[in-house]
């Protein structure tokens, strides 16, 4: 800006009239709000985006490449460049694996703690007395670090001694390896994601409810319908932006639920029964120095997550809500 | 919020008969999803206080008593973890008071100046992708970029002649930048969302007077912004503390000097004979107590900021 200030000042004693001319487009423009504004958001605009898309870009290209190992950087020479990664990983089967455990974790974490989250919002909405403090006791494991809760966890599900198979030796159930049994493992990790999230459901949903008035409530009731009726014919239809809401955050965190997994195992390599792309990506990368190779799973991780969040800014853009 | 729409508690219950059988039904199912989301930190509390032998002969909810209490697990755990608890301090602080500053002036600048809809629409997009976006698309090219493009390990020669600095501090400056690059999208979300609540009079008001846009910020907005910069800085600092991937990726080693305490705790109590649950359960509510004692004084605000990420 301090250049054009300087041009301006020239062309006051100088200056035929078309440069003059120019010259005030310039100092208008200098003033407009979008000039005056360009700093405010320009300069976390720019950071953000050479982190964002710079670093998908760069991704991209390194996914071309067939970088390996501790070299000096990748090599981008054009004909270095070629799509065999890609080709590599349709034909893994551990990448099909992998994608299949990653689908399930996707499906019935985000249903399951929907459900519940749900149910738990509607409860606490029905006028009880301290709310607050309940809400926040629900919320609770949600303002912990995954490396924390997956140490929780850890012993929950402890074969002699945890507290899940106390439970369900209590029943004559058990004991369960929950960690050790590639069968029971992936369960086990969506059931504590579960309680992990679904305070968070319960505050989105919460905050959906208390949106709507309450005198559709009450003239449900004055037609006579039950309560779990009315919430079932009247509320609960009228939740669809909190539930899409809901549930974009909970699939994006599925698709890259590594730190849980990674702090449970407290290795790159997680059980067989709980492996999903997000930590394969992150172990070819940087356990075995498969850059290239990681690059593309990671390109692929991308590709799933944008297929939700696009639809989702279009749904929320038509819904005005953006 | 609930009390603006539902004037009194429990208006529902004057029109429904069968809510006695209700309520108790309600209290039954609300005290146990309460055991339901302690459980599990209870049972850290009372394991991280046991002898060893305590752990293995009490069940998990049991408080320690007697011979069984010790505080030895603690001693050992806040030794183990102290050097990462300070790199964490280090690293979340600044990063977070840059994130929430420069998230503020972005969400300014893309709701309070008008500078033509279409283009700030688009602007507005792109931050918001870049919210949701998985960091394992970004995780090679940061690593590259940190190890062979900008080596600030070398960038910074000098300062590593300091003698209470180590090379690899470097990884935790690195960090701090990375997580001010990638916190930058939230914080401008939450903020945008505050901003368009606030009247356009009073922006208005001070552009006729003449005021500047910068002048406008400052004197502005800035001073309305107070209870949201709370929001944000409290929700930003939990996020930022409990990040785990980019640490790991970064700094490598929960061994490096630069390591932060969620690194140092996913490996600590373990050795050939098995995990120490005691030890472990000390580091894990240890490396939370930052973010639980927040949540103990501000958990409005951190729902506040959950809610308003969508």
């Amino acid at each position: 800006m301090a250049g054009s200030q300087d041009t301006v000042s020239e062309s006051q004693n100088v200056g035929t009239g078309a440069e003059r001319d120019w010259q005030t487009r310039l100092e208008v423009f200098s003033k407009s709000d979008f000039a005056r504004s360009f700093p405010y958001w320009f300069i976390p605009f720019s950071i953000m985006g050479l982190g964002v898309y710079g670093g998908i870009g760069y991704n991209t290209l390194i996914s071309l490449t067939d970088y390996e190992g501790f070299n000096e950087g990748p090599d981008f020479s054009p004909g270095n460049l070629d799509l065999e990664m890609y080709v590599q990983t349709v034909n893994d089967p551990w990448v099909w694996t992998t994608g299949k455990n990653t689908f399930v974790l996707l499906i019935v974490f985000t249903t399951v703690t929907m459900v519940l989250g749900l149910f738990l919002a509607v409860m606490l909405d029905r006028g009880i007395r301290y709310k607050e403090k309940i809400q926040t006791v629900y919320l609770l494991p949600m303002a912990l670090s995954f490396v924390v809760t997956a140490q929780f966890w850890l012993w929950m599900y402890n074969v002699n001694n945890g507290l899940i198979n106390l439970l369900l030796g209590a029943v004559g159930l058990g004991p369960y390896n929950w960690i050790g049994d590639p069968s029971l493992v992936l369960g086990a990790v969506i059931f504590a994601l579960i309680w992990q999230f679904s305070g968070y459901a319960m505050v989105v949903f919460l905050a959906g409810l208390q949106s709507i008035p309450d005198d559709q409530f009450e003239a449900a009731q004055v037609d006579g319908a039950s309560v779990l009726r009315t919430y079932w014919r009247v509320i609960i239809p009228q939740l669809k932006s909190s539930s899409v809401s809901a549930a974009v955050v909970l699939v994006i965190f599925a698709l890259k639920a590594f730190t849980f997994l990674f702090s449970m195992f407290g290795q790159y390599r997680v059980p067989k029964g709980t492996d999903i792309l997000a930590t394969l990506m992150v172990r070819e990368a940087f356990k075995l120095q498969n850059w290239a190779y990681a690059a593309a799973i990671a390109t692929i991780l991308l590709l799933m997550a944008l297929a939700v969040i696009a639809p989702y800014l279009h749904y929320q853009h038509k819904q005005g809500s953006l | 919020m609930s009390k603006a729409t539902r004037p009194a508690d429990g208006s529902f219950a004057d029109v429904l008969p069968e809510l006695d059988y209700w309520k108790i039904g309600l209290s039954l199912v609300i005290t146990f999803f309460f055991a339901f989301f302690l459980a599990p930190i209870w049972t850290g509390i009372v394991t991280s206080f046991k002898t060893s032998g305590a752990v293995t002969a009490t069940t998990p909810l049991t408080p320690p008593l007697g011979d069984g209490f010790t505080v030895e697990k603690w001693a050992r755990a806040i030794d183990h973890l102290s050097t990462g608890f300070i790199n964490s301090l280090i690293m979340t602080i600044p990063s977070t008071i840059a994130t929430v500053f420069l998230g503020s002036t972005a969400a300014y600048g893309l709701t309070l100046v008008d500078w033509g809809k279409r283009a700030q629409f688009a602007v507005l997009i792109l931050f918001l992708v870049g919210i949701f976006i998985p960091y394992q698309a970004v995780l090679v090219p940061l690593s590259d970029f940190w190890i062979n493009i900008v080596p600030l390990a070398e960038v910074l020669a000098p300062v590593w002649e300091l003698s209470f600095m180590e090379y690899a501090h470097a990884r935790l400056l690195s960090l701090t930048i990375t997580h001010i690059v990638y916190g930058i999208p939230l914080c401008m979300l939450l903020f945008r969302g505050y901003y368009l609540t606030l009247s356009d009079e009073l922006v208005e008001a001070a552009k006729i007077d003449g005021a500047s846009i910068t002048t406008i910020y400052r004197r502005v907005v800035l001073p309305l912004s107070k209870p949201m910069v709370g929001v944000v800085f409290i929700y930003q600092f939990t996020a930022i503390w409990n990040e785990f991937l980019f640490s790991l990726t970064l700094i490598g080693s929960s061994s490096s000097p630069a390591a932060t305490v969620t690194l140092v705790l996913s490996g600590l109590g373990t050795d050939l004979s098995g995990i120490d649950f005691g030890l472990r359960m000390a580091g894990a509510l240890f490396a939370a107590l930052p973010t639980l004692i927040i949540y103990a004084f501000f958990a409005e605000e951190f729902a506040q900021g959950l809610a308003a990420e969508n």
